[in-house]
């Protein structure tokens, strides 16, 4: 296909109008030509002869009559061993060459290659010569940091194909040919590691989807007991700022047991992604003893990078994640904020003269955020194993008001919705998850009988909290503060989990069990107390002793020693019935 | 050399119209007419049409004025002899001193690298509990003051600067009151600042366009002294005027608006310049505080809110105090773990324990019996307010910490603070 190639006949922020010749695709990617700079950009929409496309730079001194020259191609990355501990921006360009080669500064125009050629792979063929096989299925494995990165037939190649030749095992570089396979016609195809994808459709050459069931445990307590994400599940964290959205996200990211996390911080701030970039070379994975890098991937197009990146960052991430579910790995990704990618879309509409929906939105904005959601899921591969991707992504509503466009769209294709509320950051009660509009429709690592008890306790807690600023602690029965105080205990201990201690930071869903079973015991006592202040002061100190009790390590003994302590300061102020 | 027109074929608001060709997306224009001249910026593009911002204002600016293109976008002169001097939004001199023309940078240049930051670690001491014990600035760190008009956040402002220790200080103004840039002139004269500092002020006399250029021109020079690995500190007052200014361009040219009038782009175009804050691997910084001021003290509308989501976190300055609820410094976590073993644990324990004492407020203004316990909350609320959140309090970090722990022992007993033991068992005053 010859490419086109236009000229530039309006320039409106980072949206170019362009005159071509030719024919020209919606979502194709041509390039801008200001001197020696070529801008990447991208088409948004085509009118005639006239394509609106927008820039994935700053579009400083273009002018009309500037050259724009077409590839025919879509927006693509590139997937192959390598991918892992990179850092990329939106468009995949890896930030740590780009700021050995450009210094300080992103300046414009400069894009890298994503995965480095030069790396020596050791391969090993695991298909045979005169194996029938289709796009996904694996020829062959190299072992990429901790984990057998399957070499597998390129998504883009259709239909059934014969493998002819493999290559000996050996080192061998992404670009060299390591199969080559004959398609039905008897035509042969070559294959190295490195294939290309566009990354706004999904790679869907697996067998079938599964419903995702099993618990992706992500060791914060309120989340795996209360509001558990499944594998393959999509969940969302709408919030105010400050209210722990980002927080949340870095102590999933580290502590969530899965194969590989993929980050898109897209259109946040540049600090909390170097706070990962910097930290997570030097944190150990608990699971694999190595360097949680190496089973990281970082998208990062942070709130100053230029906003078309932004939007095309959320899909360069998840298409990485597509691409490591078809070997059969459990993805994470972690999306913080969608509303950035949402903000995107609606600066882009505005420039196009789009008819708004509210708020400016695009009237297409449920749509694209449902399609994007509809990325995860399980699924069975063709040789049978399954793989995941789980997203979970931040929402940033105006005003801290979740009866907004993206909040709304969002909750209606997710399962499950940790939802933050001010009062509670504002009172430091972290994670700043409201137990009480939360929800979600995975199962939980706990029993669910414990569940609804303890979701009682503090619902009716709540109320009597309420009750209590109108009628006073003297209008309240002793029955009814107790409550309110157990309610203020699970809360304390359970609910709340400092995110900066070492210990107390991620809780597996063995000590979930465990913890939860003792403290549902001291919900269902039934206690006596001569009055209130007595109670109170009782549950100062049961608060304070299973906070101490948080902190200690599974394997020490003093875990042993200070749960039976709790179990006995509640004995003793139980009624034997 | 350069091109020059002669026909203006639109005005309004602060945006000409002319037809010209061969013209560049940002390129700078001068726009010369009987009552003066300006330089101008193209904004859009549209075959041979051109829209123009004129930064001294459209008005007076008549339909045969000449205007004549660059070639060039806007830059401002940098070096050394800039410290002390004062320009306006334009950076044009305020004060006697020469006009200058050496040097020339560009502003609004690109961002930084990710990869090229490095972690914050040293805190900025301001001798202001509320700060450095309860949200510590952190050097690098980008935060505004949100506060509603008449909050003394100017004096804030000039506070911290001096006492901060930093290298250059760099104020930028927009729509400042004549006498608040006075009493910042003269602050920082009196300290003895003045000759580490460069102000750019647009004040509310001034054209509006000049606004929106303070923040590029401001951060465009601190970007280049940090780069001479100084560590800067900016000062930006009030960013709601920036983003009004942002506004009344983008109602002008018809975009249609988000919320409240302001465009959909405010989050990217406030973010663009609070991101500029960074700590250099391998050179400077820039630290960024700011003022918002709040339309009717309200913190969700649209420029708070959009600050609130960019920055690193927020003082809520009210009542001439700052306010513990609300007020953040996300930054806070990568200093306080290294100034004393019990500095999180006091900050936790004693906003917790104030959290207490307001609860504890509001059932004794509605009548309620006072338990033994409101009533230990309320001597210690009180006494909270007055020598830790006061802001006349002036005292380093290591005594208000002492401080803290003697507010809580003259009120509680160790248990009752909830503080691990192990930290009571050392700190408690006997
Ligand atoms: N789990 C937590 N434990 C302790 N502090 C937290 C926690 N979550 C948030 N915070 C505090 O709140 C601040 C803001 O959190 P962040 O996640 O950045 O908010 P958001 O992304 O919602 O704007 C953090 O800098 C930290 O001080
Ligand atoms: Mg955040």
């Amino acid at each position: 296909m010859s490419e086109a190639s236009g000229k530039i006949v309006g320039v409106n922020g980072n949206m170019i109008t362009v005159e071509f010749d030719g024919a020209v695709s919606q979502n194709e990617v041509g390039f801008a030509c200001l001197g020696d700079l070529r801008l990447m950009a991208e088409v948004v929409r085509v009118r005639g002869s006239l394509a609106d496309m927008q820039v994935f730079e700053d579009t400083a001194l273009l002018g009309i009559g500037d050259i724009v020259e077409f590839t025919g191609d879509l927006l693509s990355v590139e997937l192959g061993p390598g991918l892992l501990t990179q850092v990329y921006d939106g468009l995949q360009n890896p930030l740590p060459e780009l700021a050995e080669k450009c210094g300080f500064f992103l300046d414009r125009g400069n894009y890298l290659e994503a995965i480095p050629r030069g790396t020596p792979w050791e391969w090993t063929p695991t298909a045979k010569v005169g194996d029938k096989v289709s796009a996904g299925l694996t020829l062959g494995q190299v072992p990429e940091g901790i984990f057998q990165h399957h070499i597998m037939l390129p998504f883009a190649m259709d239909g059934n194909y014969e493998i002819t030749y493999l290559a000996e095992p050996g080192t061998y570089r992404v670009e060299d040919v390591i199969a080559k396979v004959k398609d039905e016609k008897g035509a042969e195809h070559e294959v190295t590691m490195l294939q290309r994808w566009p990354v706004k459709v999904p790679i869907q050459a697996y067998q079938e989807r599964l419903r995702p069931s099993e618990p992706m445990v992500t060791k914060v307590r309120i989340i795996d007991t209360f509001f558990p994400v499944a594998l393959g599940g999509t969940y969302c964290i709408p919030g105010p700022f400050g209210a722990g959205k980002t927080v949340l996200q870095q102590i999933t990211s580290r502590y969530a047991d899965v194969d590989i996390v993929i980050l898109a911080a897209c259109g946040e701030r540049a600090g909390e992604v170097v706070e990962t970039l910097r930290e997570f070379p030097e944190l150990t994975d608990p699971r694999t003893g190595k360097s949680l890098m190496d089973r990281t991937v970082i998208i990062c197009n942070t709130s100053s990078m230029p906003v078309a990146a932004r939007e095309a960052s959320v899909y360069t991430a998840v298409t990485l994640a597509g691409y490591y579910r078809q070997m059969g790995m459990n993805v994470l990704l972690l999306a913080d904020s969608t509303s950035r990618w949402a903000q995107a879309l609606r600066e882009m509409s505005g420039r196009l003269e789009e008819i708004p929906g509210e708020e400016a939105f695009p009237a297409y904005l449920e749509s694209v955020i449902a399609s994007f959601y509809e990325r995860g899921g399980r699924v069975r591969l063709k040789d049978g194993r399954t793989g995941s991707i789980t997203i979970g992504g931040t929402v940033s509503p105006a005003g801290g008001n979740f009866d907004e466009p993206v909040t709304q769209a969002t909750l209606k294709v997710v399962g499950a919705f940790h939802g933050l509320s001010r009062a509670r950051s504002d009172a430091r009660r972290y994670p700043a998850i409201d137990p009480l509009d939360s929800w979600s429709k995975y199962p939980s690592v706990v029993n669910p009988d414990q569940i609804d008890l303890a979701r009682g306790i503090l619902r009716d807690g709540t109320e009597i909290g309420q009750m209590m600023k109108v009628v006073g602690e003297e209008g309240t029965s002793i029955e009814d503060f107790l409550v309110y105080l157990k309610g203020e205990y699970v809360d304390a201990v359970y609910l709340q989990q400092d995110a900066y201690h070492d210990i107390d930071a991620a809780t597996s869903a063995d000590r979930q069990k465990m913890v939860f079973g003792v403290i549902t015991d001291i919900l269902k006592a039934s206690m006596v107390f001569d009055d209130k202040e007595t109670a109170r002061r009782f549950f100062h100190q049961l608060t304070q002793t299973t906070k101490d009790w948080n902190r200690v390590d599974i394997e020490d003994p003093q875990f042993e020693e200070l749960k039976n302590r709790l179990v006995n300061m509640v004995s003793e102020v139980t009624a034997n019935a | 050399m350069h091109k020059v027109y002669h026909r203006v074929e639109s005005i309004a608001g602060n945006v000409i119209n002319i037809r010209a060709t061969g013209i560049k997306y940002r390129e700078l224009a001068e726009v010369t007419s009987r009552s003066g001249s300006s330089l101008a910026q193209v904004i859009q593009l549209r075959g041979d049409l051109v829209s123009l911002q004129v930064f001294a204002g459209a008005r007076g600016v008549a339909t045969d004025a000449q205007v004549r293109f660059l070639g060039r976008s806007m830059e401002v002169p940098f070096g050394d002899f800039l410290l002390g001097r004062i320009f306006t939004g334009g950076a044009q001199p305020r004060d006697k001193g020469p006009v200058l023309s050496e040097n020339l940078i560009q502003i609004g240049g690109p961002s930084v690298n990710p990869a090229k930051r490095i972690i914050p670690k040293k805190m900025v001491r301001t001798g202001i509990p509320m700060i450095d014990i309860f949200n510590t600035l952190v050097e690098s760190q980008k935060l505004p003051v949100f506060a509603r008009a008449g909050e003394p956040y100017n004096p804030l402002l000039a506070r911290i600067a001096l006492q901060a220790e930093v290298d250059i200080i760099i104020l930028g103004g927009m729509g400042l009151k004549h006498d608040d840039y006075l009493y910042f002139r003269d602050t920082l004269e009196e300290s003895g600042a003045l000759s580490r500092t460069v102000m750019f002020v647009h004040t509310a006399a001034d054209p509006i366009v000049e606004c929106l250029l303070v923040p590029d021109i401001s951060l465009a020079v601190a970007e280049q002294f940090a780069l001479q690995n100084k560590r800067v500190l900016v000062l930006l007052t009030d960013m709601t005027n920036f983003a009004d200014a942002l506004k009344e361009i983008a109602i002008t040219m018809e975009q249609i608006p988000s919320n409240r009038g302001y465009p959909g782009d405010l989050y990217s175009q406030l973010a663009a310049r609070y991101e500029k804050a960074v700590e250099f691997d391998g050179a400077g910084s820039i630290t960024i505080l700011a003022v918002t001021s709040m339309p009717g003290d309200d913190v969700t509308h649209p420029v708070p809110d959009n600050t609130g989501y960019i920055t690193e976190g927020q003082f809520y300055l009210r009542n001439g105090r700052i306010e513990p609820f609300g007020s953040l410094s996300r930054l806070k976590q990568q200093v306080n773990g290294d100034t004393r073993s019990d500095h999180r644990t006091i900050m936790n324990t004693m906003i917790q324990l104030y959290a207490g004492f307001r609860e504890t407020t509001e059932k004794q203004s509605m009548g309620f019996r006072m338990s033994a316990w409101d009533t230990k909350l309320l001597k210690y609320g009180e006494r909270f307010e007055k020598e830790m959140m006061d802001l006349s309090v002036n005292i380093p970090l290591e005594e208000a910490l002492d401080l803290g722990w003697k507010i809580l022992a003259d009120c509680f007993e160790p248990m009752e603070t909830g503080i691990p033991s192990k930290l009571t068992d050392q700190y408690w005053p006997s």
